[in-house]
């Protein structure tokens, strides 16, 4: 763009065929540019893009792709959803606060947790490396595996856990012992992959910090809040997005461990719609909820980032005014 | 040591805290201090809790139906047999040995055809300076965000449509559509020097020559780690594979374990069997690989 305007501007001879030959660079750039991600830009629009617009598109209809007619219905699913009259209605509120509640309890658990373990991990000794690959090892093995197994081990009959428990606890079958067992499984599963990112997090904060707060006299925890803290904040961000997304998304453990019960008690919002979508053939209501559930994931995500950067604004405020008064 | 006098503020005067908190080569806190025996029973409880639960579905797996369900846990099966592995692969209605296959040719497949296409649109987007390429970028990286269920449905109506569902192309191709692999490779070409192709051009190279001879070779590292996470991420996938595949014979791993869960809800010995067969290829590929998989995470996380 910047060439066409010089072409203009400068009508000397030698400058032309230099602008011509950049012209001409510039085009071949772009041609090839466009080209190397043609193949994966095919894959991205029939199978992203597409759908995701598509997807708003069928929210708007009566949509059985079993049966011929389609009809348009503007916002019916949406507000039918809304205000109760749907049928699905209460199951997919259900679904919805069943979801934010599992998250609820298993966040925390997977932010706090995994930290303490790299922490550990971060100190020097015999086997470390050995430490971090067992820890994380779960987390290679799919839902089905690990539900398949867990279901074994909770069995309120035969499982491990109630034989050294000794007790007679219906791990699966009743809550609040269901939500127990999904959240313990679940940070069981995927505690290790926290783990590694913290630890990797942890090993590039420069040591002279730490030198630093010891020639202060800081202690453990003044050294934890000032030094290791904010030396991790950036992983931090991502790892709280990451984990909150990823637990807004559970699905596999309900499916499998409880399918959803009992009754609809941990049932999730994937769940519901993929059963509304494609077993119950209401694509149309299934696609409203899932725009609605993407809906809460915005704004659950973007209130988690703004909470984060105003929060290490504050506290580089309060950092600086503690430097200032010292 | 000694020869200090002692009002001198020395490393030697400084606190047992004030020791524990120097960092070491690696940059965490306590160098040299011995570790006490509760660092290490701490440790070893942690490692019971993440192997022993696999070690008992090892062990469950060569088990008699009976002892899979005794009331005594039996670390080691009392009547060790093989007779889960046989019944789980010849029945007809859980081929499992069929279901294996299917997952590793899908998976391979789906690897290859990710990583192929994000190289490639990752070198472009990195390093080719092309007109759209900031949009075209920026729209990319922007679906990282979009919940995968979004496009669940409209995704099955298409493969409905085309005719893909219930063969293994729907588990191979959609899921390649994924931004992660681009923005992982960007993420690689971005930190290569410049000069690299510049010198490469200017010996006559076409675009394509210094990618593929200077380039290409340089990636391995970053191709290598792509083409294990999405392996794995393929391998392990279970909700599109539940609803796009039905026939026994068609389906991959973890769709399959959830048919024989609901086929023989309470026989843990085939069930054990069953995850064994899915979980250990992929902790052997895990024991070999295990630096890569771990770095490559943490290093996703750490550019994000």
């Amino acid at each position: 763009m910047a060439n066409t305007t010089t072409s203009v501007e400068a009508p000397a001879a030698p400058a032309e065929t230099e602008t011509w030959d950049q012209e001409r660079a510039a085009r071949k750039d772009t041609r090839e540019g466009w080209l190397f991600c043609a193949p994966y830009l095919v894959l991205f629009v029939v199978f992203v893009i597409f759908p995701a617009v598509w997807g708003l598109w069928i929210s708007l209809h009566r949509y059985d792709f079993t049966l011929p007619n389609k009809p348009f219905i503007g916002l019916k699913n949406y507000t039918s959803l809304i205000d109760g009259s749907s049928p699905w209605s209460d199951v997919f509120w259900e679904s919805l606060r069943n979801t934010l509640l599992f998250s609820v309890l298993s966040v925390p658990l997977l932010l706090v947790l995994p930290l303490a373990i790299a922490m550990v991990l971060n100190q020097k000794f015999a086997g470390r490396n050995l430490f971090r690959a067992i820890y994380f090892a779960p987390y290679v093995l799919g839902v089905a595996v690990i539900a398949v197994l867990w279901r074994y081990l909770l069995d309120t009959n035969v499982g491990l856990v109630n034989y050294y428990l000794g007790k007679n606890i219906p791990w699966l079958t009743d809550v609040p012992w269901a939500w127990v067992s999904i959240v313990g499984v679940t940070v069981w599963w995927t505690l290790g992959f926290n783990c590694a990112i913290y630890l990797a997090a942890l090993q590039g904060v420069p040591r002279s910090l730490y030198e630093a707060a010891a020639m202060d006299g800081a202690n453990r925890w003044q050294e934890f809040r000032n030094v290791t803290l904010p030396g991790i904040r950036s992983v931090l961000v991502f790892i709280v997005s990451t984990t909150i997304i990823s637990s807004m998304n559970m699905f596999g453990q309900s499916f499998l461990m409880t399918n959803g019960g009992p009754g609809n008690e941990t049932r999730t919002a994937i769940m519901q719609i993929s059963d509304t979508g494609l077993r119950q053939f209401d694509s149309g209501m299934g696609s409203a909820m899932s725009m609605i559930f993407m809906f809460f994931l915005v704004l659950i995500s973007g209130s988690v980032f703004w909470l984060t950067s105003r929060d290490s604004d504050a506290k580089s405020q309060k950092k600086s005014k503690a430097k200032a008064t010292a | 040591m000694t020869t200090l006098t002692p009002d001198h503020k020395t490393p030697q005067q400084m606190t047992p805290e004030q020791i524990r908190a120097i960092p070491d080569q690696d940059g965490g806190p306590g160098e040299g201090r011995r570790r006490p025996w509760v660092f290490y029973t701490l440790l070893g409880f942690l490692t019971l809790v993440f192997i022993a639960p696999l070690v008992y579905m090892a062990s469950t797996s060569f088990k008699t139906p009976e002892d899979a369900i005794s009331t005594v846990p039996q670390w080691f099966p009392a009547h060790p047999t093989l007779q889960a592995y046989e019944r789980v692969l010849n029945d007809p209605s859980t081929p499992v040995g069929r279901w294996f296959l299917n997952s590793m040719v899908a998976a391979t497949a789906n690897a290859l055809l990710a990583v192929t296409t994000a190289t490639l649109a990752g070198y472009s987007l990195a390093r080719i300076p092309f007109k759209g390429r900031k949009v075209l970028l920026v729209l990319i990286l922007s679906t990282l965000f979009l919940p995968p269920v979004v496009l669940l449905i409209p995704n099955y109506l298409t493969l409905n449509y085309i005719g893909w569902l219930d063969t293994l192309l729907a588990v191979i191709v959609p899921g390649a559509a994924g931004a992660f692999g681009v923005f992982f490779m960007r993420q690689f070409f971005v930190g290569l020097p410049k000069e690299l192709e510049e010198s490469a051009f200017l010996d006559g190279a076409s675009r394509w020559q210094a990618f593929y001879r200077i380039l290409l070779p340089l990636a391995r590292p970053a191709i290598a780690t792509l083409l294990l996470l999405t392996f794995l991420t393929n391998w392990n996938d279970f909700l599109w594979p539940i609803y796009t595949l039905f026939s026994p014979e068609q389906q991959t791993l973890p769709a399959g374990l959830s048919t024989l869960q609901s086929a023989n809800s309470v026989r843990y010995d085939l069930l054990m069997a069953g995850a064994m067969i899915s979980a250990v290829p992929v902790l052997i590929i895990y024991a070999f690989t295990q630096r890569f998989i771990v770095e490559g995470i943490a290093s996703a996380g750490m550019k994000e």
